[in-house]
């Protein structure tokens, strides 16, 4: 197997660092940092990604915009994208996972478990 | 004549051969016939064994202690297979722990990292907002600064309400300037009521070793956060003595500029 390339979409950089800990546990894996929703669309339609991270309240475009517009490009339908965030109603969840989301982890998110949502994604041990 | 003589050699070989053959024949036999006689002796001590009442009862005593022996030996083995799964459950807890303690630690380190990664007030506080809602999970909370010529606690950045709904406080009232008057954080069983900034569910002092500088007040935790962990206590603790020092830093930074432009903005005027 190569290496695997995920994306992380949150404008939080404490956030972000966060997360770039959690994920770099894994083996042979790249990680690319974007800082709002525009930010990612711009850097998931120029690069390949094996997945995706998102956060949903997010400045210039949000997370959920990014989502549908990611979907609805061909190339990236199959991307698997997380969507982490602060709404942890059901209604939220629902919206974000019928809009295509494949995974959906409210914050404060345990490091652990974004590890584990990740290797299964990415379907690696 | 040489005719003669090849037929000569070719019967030779035909007898010889037949000598080679009933020599491999006889020494099958032999072999047989010992493995016969071995079997047979073997059969007589049995039967001696079975006939004879004491040689009988020395079988039967040293097959019973061969069973006891791998009895005890068996024994022995689960024992050791117990010792090794308590082991392994043990080692399997302490993984579990210290991942945990990792992730905990990474945590510490990234708010830790990120509070002292500026010296401008409000990136400060707004990284302080960062980790109040992602790593701890507030919803609804306020972040006071001490006037210390007035005494006057008031919010200066603010989540999930505007700054205007966060009651000023004194230092030493109630529970936010009771946190920051003796330096421990205070918890209250009170929760506020829906769309209500009253009593906060816990007050985090900030505070430069003795020198109070301001307060975290925490009114609702998100939906999804059941309640405080120990990793929650952790980042109290940590944003008490980092935050505080951060925004000290910060404001302190803010007036030697604001100084630093006066001067120059003299020496500029007297070299002109």
């Amino acid at each position: 197997m190569g290496r695997h390339r995920i994306l992380i979409v949150e404008d939080s950089p404490t956030m972000r660092q966060l997360l770039v800990f959690a994920l770099k546990r894994l083996k042979d894996i790249d990680i690319v940092e974007a800082q709002d929703g525009m930010d990612g669309l711009r850097k998931v339609t120029s690069d390949h990604f094996d997945l995706a991270l998102v956060d949903i309240n997010m400045p210039v475009m949000d997370g959920l915009k990014l989502i549908s517009l990611i979907r609805g490009e061909e190339s990236l339908k199959s991307m698997p994208i997380v969507v982490i965030t602060t709404e942890g109603a059901k209604e939220d969840r629902e919206r974000a996972l019928a809009l295509g989301a494949d995974e959906y982890l409210c914050k404060p998110i345990q490091a652990n478990k974004v590890l584990q949502v990740a290797k299964g994604l990415l379907k690696v041990g | 004549m040489s005719e003669k003589r090849e037929g000569l050699f070719s019967r030779a070989e035909e007898v010889l051969g037949l000598f080679r053959k009933g020599a491999e024949f006889t020494q099958e036999l032999l072999r047989e016939n010992e493995r016969l006689r071995r079997e047979v002796a073997r059969v007589e001590t049995q039967q001696l064994a079975a006939s004879d009442e004491h040689e009988w009862e020395k079988l039967r005593r040293e097959l019973l202690a061969r069973i006891a022996s791998l009895e005890g030996e068996r024994s022995d083995m689960l024992e050791r297979l117990q010792s090794v799964e308590d082991e392994n459950r043990h080692f399997t807890e302490r993984y579990i722990e210290i991942e945990e303690e990792n992730n905990n630690l990474a945590s510490l380190y990234v708010a830790s990292f990120q509070l002292h990664s500026t010296l401008y007030l409000q990136e400060v506080l707004q990284i302080i907002v960062e980790i109040v809602i992602n790593l701890i999970g507030a919803e609804v909370f306020a972040i006071y600064v001490l006037d210390e010529k007035t005494g006057a606690l008031s919010a200066v950045a603010s989540e999930g309400a505007v700054l205007s709904d966060f009651p000023v406080c004194r230092m030493g009232q109630g529970l936010i300037g009771g946190a920051l008057a003796s330096g421990e954080t205070a918890c209250s069983e009170e929760a506020s009521e829906e769309d209500e900034i009253g009593q906060p569910i816990v007050a985090i002092p900030l505070r430069v070793q003795e020198r109070p500088i301001g307060a975290i007040a925490i009114h609702r935790l998100l939906e999804q956060k059941a309640g405080f962990t120990p990793l929650d206590h952790e980042l109290f603790t940590l944003l008490a003595g980092h935050a505080a020092t951060a925004i000290f830093a910060a404001r302190l930074y803010s007036q030697s500029e604001r100084k630093l432009n006066t001067i120059q903005g003299f020496i500029d005027l007297l070299t002109k």
